[in-house]
């Protein structure tokens, strides 16, 4: 092909030299575009080029705003600007012009119009809603090139919101009888389906007469759909495998027209896409494969000649053979096939050989036997990426007794490989096998050193947290463990007596932790105590250590300071470091100090046997909690995390969007668009979203939450701050599936090769030979289950010890129910030291360090227990007055009392029929006689607090009172605000309508009962009783269009992301929906795709809206309302609701 | 699907560039100059095929010019590569023996054929003749220009 373009740059100079003839015809030579690029292309520096381009977006500029440029002259200008975009320019001054170029010019002018507009601009840009009414003219004009081109636009940017303000026109034009016309139509409904499935949900059936168009090119595009239809759910179209197997064999048999011929294939992109739609339908399926194994046979055969296209068709088909339902006989014919591609001397083709080798020994092993000797040659291979894919075929078939030679040559790629992705990709599966295959601990501990020192810091980090928690929870034999430690800290003592300056930070903290705890193994410790620490002071002096690295090195100093020459040591670091700018150093040497000096207090700090218990963590700095709430109270700002109050930056500057009133919250997606980029996808998907926003966000529960559940965590202070993060990141690593293994040593017997008999190859030279006899051992008959399934039979050297389930669970449950409030500086220091010492805390989750308060710059209280939390613990015995019709099955249910039955049946008559709460004791008071009991009904328009006055002795109770006393609450008395008397054993009801003035988190209401045993002695006894927020929120049931009308009025907001609850079949984000519907009462008003709409009020209150979107595996929700309190405290209960489900 | 199409020369000049997902300025940047380095660091007669995080990248170069996609990691590379070559087949037909200048100057042109074959990030018509039809309908218009003021349009052009 490349004689079609032989014309090369060479020719470049005579061209520009004006007097041209070639291409001269195309280019008019002195349209300003040719000036421009003629100017560009004799430039030399960057800089003269941006000046040039920098004068002419100036004179761009200046052209678009007069008055005088007709159309036809902005269509050159467009050109041009577009010119300036492709050489990485902004012309932002043209977009708008783009977008009336589109609108008013001629046909030709608005074509150049759409292009530079789908060039300028995405589908998130706001520009984009004043191209909406263009689209819609254009879709409707009586011209054929209009419409095409105004669905050309629409399939490549059209704000989702807008969707359905062209859907019916678009659907129209699926009956159109023009072909193009249908073509493009059915692309732009794929185009929808993707960024809107639910909008286009009820055309499917059109999309089947799509299928059955009589044009081959519309049922082609038609594919596109199913192929994401079919991906999603496979089942709902099991019926059409017979549809598709037809299309598919009637391509084959080249029944389709010449035109869809490529290189006298019949239709090849048309056979690819139902080879792929086939493979997702017959997945598992051995029915519906069956039917599908003649025409994938047929594909296989008539793919025979040798052109890309036809091994393109190959290739898909043997993806297709190996995904479908096994047929032995058809899965031989495709590992013949691949045996083509291996074997070719093209090396795309070798490349996709070895890929679908990849692909293959999933399935069996076995299959890469034939092909060692290849494999082995591509190991060598010149291009980088031949090898890499080699080393991934490799992986695959790991086992105990190839792993040593396969993790050298993977390391030997990775000493030679320069590019940041593949490398950390490589070093996490080095890793991986390390763990799983480890012959022996020396081999790990320096396969493990490569690892570190060749990942550097941009690997996973979960690299080192696994293998630092492997080092520390050890496994099953004492004395293993033991070697396995003592090994690494003679490999570490070794490495740091060299040069550590090209050692990366994380592998020098890995280092520093391992000394810190396992130095004392070492058998001259006892004689030359000072050894290491010597080592270690040396690497903290070093330039190169970073200051993160210095911390760790600081706490493994600690820890190490046991005898007199290294107390010694130790106080002469502690004192250099003693007025360190960074505080948190500052405060390691502060604790260094002390420890040193006070054997007794390190003894019980750094206590040896203590260094693998277990460290709770109160994540959520709950203990804030009542500060924060009185910080509110005296007006304080709610705390908003970082990336709101950026989203917020970013609001204020966005258009208004009101006038458009709009179905949907056009805000959410057209204002956030940073957010929706990396939500979208963005080509590298890079889950930006991860650890950052997870963090911020976990902290940023507002309002002032009292009633934390808070049973089993132990609030500790770390050394600089509190630890926030890593101890439940360290938990949640799921411990590998427990497999049952022989001991370690008996992973490795008996290193049988059965590879000579399996290959004779081309006559390899020896080395060759041996090198296929070592990474091919294993591979084959006996071992051929554990390859399958390596997870489940490989013997695995290292085996995690299972977690206490119960302390795991119990922790995330806390991080992620827990709420946190920081609005004054000393709450939102804290936050920050965590987060820059979040490296740290594996080491110091592993030491069990016990609070060691002495933080000199963050001043927070004590871990004293919460004051709030305690208090009302104090106050109302019955702590549980919480459940109720409301709450959930999991609240701790209120012991029926015997007397239950009998109270409830004094409920009034008009109430009885309504959802109410469980019956709660009052006030235990000092007069035996008289017992209170409460209970809220739940009506539409009140929360109805009926009391139950209980005359338990004989004698008569006169002028019973109730008095209620609440800031926040208005209580309104129903009846029995005064019973004249109660006789022995009998009961008084008394009704009151309590509605919640200010939307706060819980209230108290405190209440004082009066009333006279004696006629003329009064007594009283106080009770209160504790209201929360969800007792007074009733569903809002409201449309979707008014929704998007109230979102747009309502200025206070919040924004949070909470986490999904997964449940059964359903959707995790219905099911998480449902979950704060039913504990809650809120109304869902729509769920469309990922985000879903609910809305509910507050009693003879106001509104607040929810928007939920599922980002990555968790919920963002953003609640908005016309009072600024309301959304912190709903967000408060989502957030509990969701926790206790 | 396709997730973008660059084109450019072998000094690593952008020709053209589509982009079929939104994708933000700075990424774009990032990837423009992640392309050229890696592609033009690439020795003759090796590999067409590249990884790119999660992407699978093809390229392909014709004469001074360098062709290359980013796929989404379930894509063929094979027919990817056809893609490219389809396209080229279609620049050749419509300028006449196409040169990277005849792309220069008439990048407009182009990106005009490449809609008409790609839609969306995924093949449109693989047919030369119906993709050459619809540009050479757009041409006409072009020619209609010349066209005394006051021709109806529809009657130059029938079939709309």
């Amino acid at each position: 092909m490349s004689d079609v373009v032989e014309k090369t740059l060479s020719a470049l100079p005579s061209l520009l030299s004006l007097d041209s003839n070639a291409g001269a015809g195309k280019l008019s030579s002195t349209s300003k575009l040719g000036n421009l690029i003629r100017g560009i292309t004799e430039l030399t520096s960057k800089h003269d080029e941006e000046k040039l381009i920098k004068k002419e977006l100036a004179a761009i500029k200046e052209q678009v705003a007069s008055p005088n440029t007709t159309m036809r002259q902005m269509k050159e200008i467009m050109v041009r600007a577009i010119y300036c975009e492709m050489l990485g320019y902004q012309a932002s001054v043209s977009y708008i012009h783009a977008i009336k170029l589109a609108q008013q010019g001629s046909v030709l002018e608005k074509r150049l119009g759409y292009l530079a507009v789908s060039l300028f601009l995405n589908e998130s840009d706001e520009f984009l809603l004043l191209l909406v009414n263009t689209v819609l003219k254009d879709l409707q004009s009586t011209n054929l090139n209009e419409v095409c081109m105004a669905l050309t636009a629409v399939s490549q940017m059209f704000p989702k919101d807008m969707i359905p303000a062209i859907l019916p026109i678009v659907e129209e034009k699926l009956t159109h009888p023009k072909e193009v016309i249908r073509r493009k139509a059915v692309l732009a409904l794929y185009k929808f389906y993707l960024i809107a499935p639910n909008q286009v949900q009820h055309i499917h059936s059109k999309f089947r007469k799509a299928l059955c168009d009589k044009d081959p090119g519309v049922m082609t595009a038609s594919l596109h759909i199913y192929l994401q239809l079919v991906k999603e759910s496979p089942e709902s179209y099991k019926d059409l495998t017979v549809s598709f197997v037809t299309i598919l064999r009637q391509v084959v048999g080249g029944k389709l027209p010449m035109d869809f011929n490529y290189h006298s294939v019949p239709a090849p992109w048309l056979q690819i896409q139902l080879l792929r739609i086939l493979a997702y339908l017959g997945k598992e399926d051995q029915g519906t494969s069956e039917m599908m194994y003649d025409v994938l046979e047929e594909s296989l055969r008539r793919a025979e000649m040798n052109h890309n296209i036809t091994y393109a068709i190959l290739y898909e088909c043997v993806k297709s053979i190996y995904t479908v339902y096994p047929k032995a006989e058809l899965l031989e014919k495709a590992a013949k096939c691949i045996g083509n591609f291996v074997l070719s001397p093209k090396i795309n083709l070798k490349y996709l050989g070895l890929k679908a080798l990849t692909y293959v020994v999933a399935q069996d092993p076995n299959l890469a036997l034939p092909h060692q000797m290849t494999i082995i040659e591509c190991l060598d291979h010149s291009d980088i990426i031949i090898k890499r894919a080699t080393l991934e075929l490799l992986f695959r078939i790991t086992n105990a007794q190839n792993v040593t030679v396969i993790v050298e040559k993977m390391l030997e790629f990775l000493r030679q490989s320069s590019n940041d992705y593949s490398t950390v990709d490589l070093v996490g599966k080095v890793a991986e096998l390390a763990e799983k295959y480890s012959p022996d601990n020396g081999w790990f501990v320096q396969t493990m050193n490569s690892v570190f020192s060749l990942g550097g810091d941009r690997m996973q980090p979960d690299i080192p947290n696994n293998f630092l928690r492997l080092l520390a929870e050890g496994f099953d034999s004492v004395e293993e463990d033991r070697q396995l430690r003592l090994f690494a800290v003679d490999s570490y003592v070794l490495l740091l007596q060299g040069e550590t300056a090209s050692l990366p930070q994380c592998f020098l903290q890995v280092i520093s932790w391992v000394l810190g705890e396992y130095a004392h193994l070492r058998p001259d410790q006892a004689s030359d105590p000072g050894k290491v620490m010597r080592l270690l002071t040396r690497l903290l002096d070093q330039r190169h250590a970073s200051a993160q690295t210095r911390r760790w090195i600081l706490s493994a100093l600690t820890k190490l300071c046991s005898s007199p020459v290294s107390i010694a040591l130790a106080r002469d670091v502690g004192e250099r470091y003693f007025g360190s700018l960074d505080t948190v150093l500052r405060q390691r040497a502060h604790e260094l100090m002390i420890l040193s000096q006070d054997a007794g207090l390190r003894g019980r700090v750094l206590s040896a046997e203590g260094r693998l218990e277990h460290v709770e963590v109160d994540s959520s700095l709950s203990f804030l909690d009542g500060h924060v709430s009185e910080a509110l109270a005296a007006g304080a700002a709610p705390y908003k995390p970082p990336h709101q109050r950026q989203e917020e930056l970013a609001h204020e500057k966005a258009l208004s969007l009101e006038p458009y009133g709009l179905s949907l919250p056009v805000s959410l997606s057209t204002c956030s668009i940073t957010d929706r980029l990396t939500d979208r996808q963005s080509p590298t998907r890079l889950s930006i979203s991860s650890s950052v926003s997870g963090n911020s966000t976990e902290l940023s529960l507002k309002g002032g939450s009292t009633t934390l559940k808070l049973d089993g965590v132990k609030r500790v202070w770390g050394k600089e701050g509190y630890l926030v993060q890593q101890p439940k990141e360290v938990v949640e690593e799921t411990p590998l599936p427990p497999t049952e293994l022989p001991s370690p040593l008996g992973s490795f017997q008996s290193p049988v090769s059965q590879t000579q008999t399996a290959s004779p190859g081309p006559e390899p030279d020896q080395e060759r030979q041996q090198l296929a006899s070592s990474l091919f051992v294993g591979v084959g008959t006996h071992h051929s289950v554990c390859l399958m399934g390596r997870t489940e039979a490989a013997p695995q050297r290292f085996r995690r010890k299972p977690k206490g389930t119960g302390s795991s669970s119990g922790t995330s449950e806390h991080s992620s129910n827990s709420s946190h409030s920081s609005s004054g500086t000393a709450a939102g220091n804290t936050l920050d030291s965590t987060t820059a010492a979040t490296g740290q805390q594996i080491s110091q989750h592993a030491l069990g360090h016990p609070p060691v308060n002495g933080n000199p710059i963050v001043e927070t209280p004590g871990p004293l227990p919460p004051v709030r939390d305690g208090g009302v613990a104090a106050e109302i015995p019955t702590g549980h007055t919480d459940s109720g019709t409301l709450a959930d099955p999991n609240e701790d249910p209120v012991p029926v009392r015997p007397r239950d039955l009998p109270l409830i049946s004094h409920l009034p008559a008009e109430l009885s029929g309504l959802a109410r709460s469980k019956l709660t004791t009052l006030c235990p008071g000092p007069d035996p006689g008289l017992a209170l009991s409460s209970c809220r009904v739940y009506k539409e328009d009140a929360l109805v607090l009926v009391v139950f006055v209980s005359n338990n002795s004989d004698s008569t109770l006169h002028r019973v009172a109730l008095r209620f006393t609440s800031k926040q609450l208005e209580v309104s008395c129903v009846s029995g605000d005064l019973v004249e008397e109660v006789k022995g054993h009998s009961v008084a009801t008394c009704q009151y309508a309590v509605v919640m003035m200010r939307a706060s988190v819980d209230v108290e209401l405190a209440g004082l009962v009066s009333y006279q045993r004696v006629p003329g002695q009064p007594r009283a006894t106080p009770f209160s009783l504790r209201l929360s927020l969800k007792h007074f929120i009733r569903p809002l049931t409201v449309s979707t269009g008014e929704y998007g009308k109230m979102w747009l009025s309502f200025s206070h907001d919040v924004k949070q992301n909470l986490r999904l609850i997964t449940a059964g079949d359903q959707s995790p984000l219905t099911a998480t929906l449902d979950t704060l519907r039913d504990r809650l009462h809120l109304h869902v008003v729509d769920i469309i795709g990922s985000e879903g709409i609910v809305a509910c009020r507050l009693l003879r209150g106001q509104p607040c809206l929810l928007h939920c979107r599922v980002h990555a595996d968790s919920l963002a929700v953003w609640l908005r309302s016309p009072i600024p309190e309301f959304p912190d405290s709903l967000l408060y209960h989502c957030q509990k609701a969701l926790a206790e489900a | 699907m396709m997730r973008f199409l660059l084109l450019f020369s072998r000094q690593g000049k952008l020709r053209l560039q589509k982009w079929f997902t939104p994708i933000p300025e700075r990424e774009k940047k990032k990837i423009v100059r992640d392309m050229t380095t890696m592609v033009l660091a690439r020795k003759p007669r090796s590999c067409n095929f590249l990884h790119w995080k999660d992407l699978k990248i093809v390229y392909k170069r014709y004469a001074s010019l360098y062709f290359c996609c980013g796929l989404d990691a379930e894509e063929n590379e094979l027919i990817a590569l056809e893609m490219l070559h389809r396209y080229v087949e279609l620049l050749d037909k419509y300028f006449g023996n196409v040169c990277e200048l005849d792309i220069i100057f008439n990048f407009e042109k182009a990106y005009f054929i490449l809609d008409e074959f790609l839609l969306g990030g995924e093949i449109q018509e693989t047919s030369k003749q119906v993709v050459s039809r619809a540009i050479e309908a757009s041409d006409m218009l072009q020619e209609v220009r010349c066209c005394p003021v006051g021709t109806d349009l529809r009657s130059v052009f029938p079939s709309s």
